[in-house]
């Protein structure tokens, strides 16, 4: 990496740790390398059947009738599967460890009820002894629709002449619901201070409006499950997940049999970035298994993985924010609506909470609105709804600078939110690092040094997301030669092996190489919420934290027993485990441990402790083809606050991935819809996201603000770079050709547009 | 994906035959980098597929004094890494050279770009600039047609049934003389054309004056556009900047977009000019000799 370079004392408190900040090779490393690792595609059973899904061509439909005699009567059809499989499952709310999800809507989502809501809406699937035969199946379905018009648009969704989607959905306002049917599923609002009064003592107030296009998390792994339903009535699920107890809880409640019954098998996971937490496939798989008697694999085409899988939000968002003549922010509004896709759910809220959230608003008022329109269910997607909303914000701050003749980095610094500072929703922050990143870009050689040349230009951008804890468990075995075993339930997207391995090690004073990391079933470690919400190093890393100090305590007692003397008289230091006359090094008390006594087993979990929120600052140099439009990423450079960063590399790794995927948002990618309903460019030779081709190495500037709720200081890194991108490419585009894109993306065509507006 | 039968004829006879008597559920393999594609996802449900790559007619690849000919099912590869071709028929090296990655370039062929008649194929609008006759066989023997007749609409062309594409011939290129093809795409790599535009220049002795010029363009239309008076115009002019200007809006007003997934009207109207203006600057320096300053992917 570009940034092996950095001393590594920089990110590893300066020398206060052994392992935490060095870069050995991740555990996983060697089997990914060679291709050994096994993903979901990989799943080979005895006797196992191949699945293909029928999907709606049409975006906004009843379902009159579905007739599958001709299917199943193909030879080699061993099972065709419809809605009506799946049991009634009401209208219940599920706790998905991160974001709830109403239980019919999940299963209308799975199997088609009575309407078809978007173009890829799953609707049958068949399971048979080849794919081939399962695809000719899938044809011989007959579907009679009743069509109805399709509404795409957020704003036209609002409206109270749009087509309805759910006719169960009610206006949620505060926990008050609504009386009539509508596409608006809930309106947040959060309001703090006197908005009037704080416009009125402003210099300068500037009102802008903006859209941002439906994208997609772009994962290269399709969606996949291949499922189990013995004859004693267990199901065993081997797919790619971010959750395997939430595959477990979601399958368990759809084809409704209690939790003991699912056993979630974790493959390696090629990309989720959000999008692999709800289930589609799965319960799926596991209906056709107890149909047929056999395995069942079912996997997605890229086609369907754009059309029907979680992408998320297209939006709208008006944003107007006042600044005094000293530079200081005295009132923000926003306005928001955010697509849910067929059924509620968009990420509206934390929305509405990350957009004024890296800066001290003393009045302000936020409005969101959740909304139904004729696209798939929107789901998670690296800081959920943050990136829509920073694209606003942090624009609307530089046209503000531009006006007063502020740099937008000193600005920033003047208006950091800081440990104290409460957000307009409420939320008083603990320590946290906002303005140590500004710093951090401030001193950069990047913004140090001169941008020459024509249509050339620099942005920044600075962007917050939460980060959670939520519940992790783990256990570590000591084994006789003196390494550890990790046993642990976070399924690894991110180097999370490597980054908990390397925590269990500096607790027990051992090489991280010692320690065997492994990710296991639904049976084999304790609860474990999803990996998301940039939690994995944080609470997991808790839970391997308190493993290890439990195999500690037992180490210390084991040896107390051995010499004979008081627990007390004994301590633990370094890897060493020291008595009043002699000592241990790990490995020797090790090898001592199953001669003397029981096996030491460490146990650790966490559930309590929360995170203190991430924020990055961004700056980019661009140039601007000024006749057509494009937009070249000359360098680019992140500050991010990391608190303390485990595994430097697969921390800049993050940044580097969140940054790349927030310039393919910036500059490119959106589902492109005909007027039907249809999306155009379900493929990644048009849905373009970016190649190497596109982007410089990404530099990176770790910054380390400890955590305090974290025993290493651990801040969750892997969503925070996706937020700033879009604005700091908007605002280089400005200060490279004086032209304010206010519409996502920043695609050629709309460069264009603006150019030539401007110039005619 | 459903069965079919596979014939790899070496002669040519056989070929066309096994064409005409299958009746259109017959599709034909060069490089198979559509082909392929379309069989697997069910696009297109052919019977029978004929291998083209075994008959010898279409694998010529002969420059002389007289021209070049270029057997259609020769693929990309080959095609840029001839040096006649490089320095003789630059725009056809071009647009080879951007068609996919290394490995589609060792299968995909000209002929097939042409063939499958897209209207963004890379190799169309160098094939019109440069003069290009298509030679066709069919069962009632052969016939040329122009390669800015050959397509007739998206996906359509002027292959009658049984009815295959040879070779495609080009005309020596004449005293001082250059060409070029260049495409827009909004990535670096892996896009379609969203706007595509050829030239080859011939300028007099001096090198300051057009003797000729035939400008083609792609992406902006039903088919490749021939922009004949674009070009005609040019004979005679001075090479300088409002000749160039001239022919850029000219070939503008020829242009017929649509909005689709990879642009606007108005982004492929003004793109055809910007194109335009490029590609016969670059396409007058290299019939110059001067340096062309153009990178794959700008």
């Amino acid at each position: 990496m570009a940034t092996a370079d950095v001393d590594t004392a920089q990110t590893n408190g300066n020398g206060k740790y052994k392992v935490i900040g060095t870069r050995p090779i991740r555990h996983d490393g060697v089997d990914k390398v060679t291709g050994r690792a096994l993903y979901g595609a990989d799943v080979k059973l005895s006797g196992m059947l191949h699945a293909a899904m029928l999907r709606s061509p049409h975006a906004h439909a009843n379902i009159k009738s579905i007739d599958t005699s001709k299917a199943e009567a193909l030879p080699g059809v061993r099972a065709v599967v419809t809605n009506a499989d799946l049991p009634e499952v009401g209208d219940r709310i599920a706790e998905l460890g991160e974001g709830a999800v109403n239980l019919r809507h999940l299963s209308c989502n799975v199997l088609a009820g009575p309407k078809v809501l978007y173009k890829g809406h799953a609707i049958a699937a068949v399971a048979a002894e080849n794919i081939h035969i399962a695809k000719e199946a899938v044809g011989l379905i007959d579907v009679e629709y009743e069509l109805l018009p399709p509404v795409l648009d957020v704003r036209e969704a609002m409206e109270d002449s749009a087509p309805i989607l759910n006719d169960d959905v009610r206006t949620d306002t505060m926990g008050e619901l609504g009386n009539t049917p509508t596409n608006i599923a809930a309106h947040f609002r959060y309001e703090k201070g006197d908005i009037e009064k704080g416009f009125a003592e402003a210099k300068v107030v500037v009102e802008r409006e903006f859209d941002t296009a439906t994208v997609h998390q772009g994962y290269i792994e399709p969606h996949n499950a291949t499922a189990l339903w013995n004859k004693d009535g267990h199901i065993t699920v081997w797919t790619s997940t971010q959750g395997t107890f939430s595959v477990r809880q979601q399958v368990a409640e759809l084809v409704n049999v209690p939790l003991s019954k699912v056993k979630v098998i974790p493959m390696e996971i090629g990309g989720g970035f959000g999008g692999k937490i709800s289930v589609y496939l799965q319960p799926v798989a596991a209906l056709l298994s107890k149909k047929s008697g056999q395995a069942v694999k079912l996997i997605m085409d890229r086609s369907a993985v754009f059309e029907a899988t979680g992408p998320t939000p297209g939006s709208y968002i008006r944003v107007k924010m006042g600044v005094d003549a000293g530079g200081k922010i005295t009132a923000a509004e926003a306005y928001l609506a955010y697509e849910a896709g067929g059924y509620p759910g968009s990420p509206i809220n934390p929305g509405c909470m990350c957009i004024f959230a890296c800066y001290d608003v003393p009045n302000g008022k936020i409005d969101g609105f959740d909304v139904c329109v004729n696209k798939p269910r929107t789901n998670a997607y690296r800081a959920p709804g943050a990136t829509n909303a920073a694209f606003a914000a942090e624009t609307v701050i530089d046209e503000i600078c531009d006006e007063l003749g502020i740099c937008p980095v000193e600005f920033r610094l003047n208006n950091a939110s800081k440990e104290g500072t409460r957000r307009v929703d409420g939320v008083e922050y603990p320590v946290i690092g906002m303005a140590d990143t500004v710093e951090a870009i401030k001193s950069s050689a990047h913004w140090q040094s001169n941008l020459e040349g024509p249509n050339r230009g620099r942005g920044v951008a600075s962007g917050f997301w939460f980060n959670c804890g939520l519940k992790s468990a783990a256990t570590a075995t000591v084994n006789a030669d003196g390494s550890v075993s990790l046993i642990e339930g976070s399924t690894d997207i991110g180097g999370s092996r490597a980054s908990l391995a390397m925590q269990l090690a500096e607790t027990l004073g051992i090489a991280a190489e010692d320690v065997n990391p492994a990710v296991v079933d639904t049976d084999s470690v304790g609860y474990t919420d999803v990996t998301g919400g940039s939690r994995v190093t944080f609470a997991t890393g808790i839970a391997a934290y308190e493993a290890g100090m439990d195999i500690r305590r037992q180490m210390i007692a084991r040896a107390a027993e051995i010499w004979d003397v008081d627990a007390d008289q004994v301590r633990y230091e370094d890897g060493t485990i020291i008595g009043p006359e002699s000592s241990y090094t790990f490995k020797e008390l090790a090898e001592l441990v199953i001669k003397t006594g029981d096996p030491v087993t460490g146990r650790g979990a966490s559930s309590a402790a929360n995170q203190g929120g991430a924020f990055g600052t961004h700056c980019v140099d661009v140039e601007v083809d000024p006749d057509l439009g494009k937009v070249k990423i000359l360098r680019y450079t992140i500050a991010q606050d990391c608190g303390t960063a485990i595994h430097p590399s697969y921390v800049e790794g993050q940044m580097q991935g969140g940054a790349v995927q927030g310039i393919g948002w910036a500059l490119n990618e959106e589902y492109f819809y005909g007027d039907d309903g249809s999306m155009h460019n379900a493929s990644y030779l048009d849905y373009r996201i970016p190649t190497c081709y596109d982007v410089p190495m990404i530099e990176t500037i770790i910054v380390e603000v400890p955590d305090p709720e974290h025993p290493f200081g651990v801040r969750g890194v892997g969503e925070v770079p996706i937020v700033p991108p879009p604005a700091a490419i908007a605002n280089a585009i400005n200060n490279a050709i004086g032209v304010q894109m206010t519409e996502l993306p920043m695609s050629p065509p709309r460069v264009v547009h603006e150019i030539l507006k401007k110039n005619s | 994906m459903r069965d079919f039968e596979y014939e790899a004829p070496t002669a040519l006879a056989d070929a066309v035959e096994l064409l005409a008597g299958a009746n259109g559920s017959a599709k034909l393999l060069a490089g198979g980098t559509d082909l392929i594609d379309h069989v697997r996802t069910g696009r297109l449900e052919p019977d029978l597929l004929i291998d083209i790559k075994k008959l010898a007619e279409l694998n010529v690849l002969e420059a002389s004094d007289s021209g070049l000919r270029l057997g259609a099912a020769v693929p990309c590869y080959q095609i840029y890494g001839n040096e006649q071709i490089t320095s003789n028929y630059s725009a056809l090296a071009d647009s080879c050279q951007i068609i996919g990655g290394v490995q589609i370039q060792s299968r995909a062929s000209v002929g097939g770009n042409l063939c499958n008649s897209g209207p963004a194929a890379d190799s169309t609008p160098s094939l019109i600039a440069l003069g290009a006759v298509c030679v066709i066989a069919g069962p009632n023997g052969t016939r040329e047609v122009a390669a800015e007749d050959f397509c007739t609409a998206p996906r359509q062309n002027v292959l009658e049934a049984g009815e295959l594409l040879v070779e495609l011939k080009f005309p020596a290129p004449g005293g001082k003389s250059g060409s070029h093809y260049r495409r827009f795409i909004p990535r670096n790599e892996m896009d379609i054309a969203v706007v595509g535009v050829g030239a080859a220049v011939t300028l007099d002795d001096s090198g300051e004056n057009f003797v000729s010029a035939r400008i083609a363009l792609g992406a902006v239309g039903p088919t490749p556009i021939f922009a004949q008076a674009a070009g005609d115009a040019l004979a005679g002019q001075p090479a300088n900047d409002d000749s160039i200007a001239a022919a850029a809006a000219a070939a503008r007003e020829v242009a017929t977009p649509i909005d689709d997934m990879r642009g606007t009207v108005e982004f492929r109207n003004h793109a055809t000019a910007v194109l335009t203006e490029r590609v016969l600057k670059t396409a007058i320096a290299r019939a110059r000799g001067e340096a062309d300053g153009y990178t794959i992917g700008h």
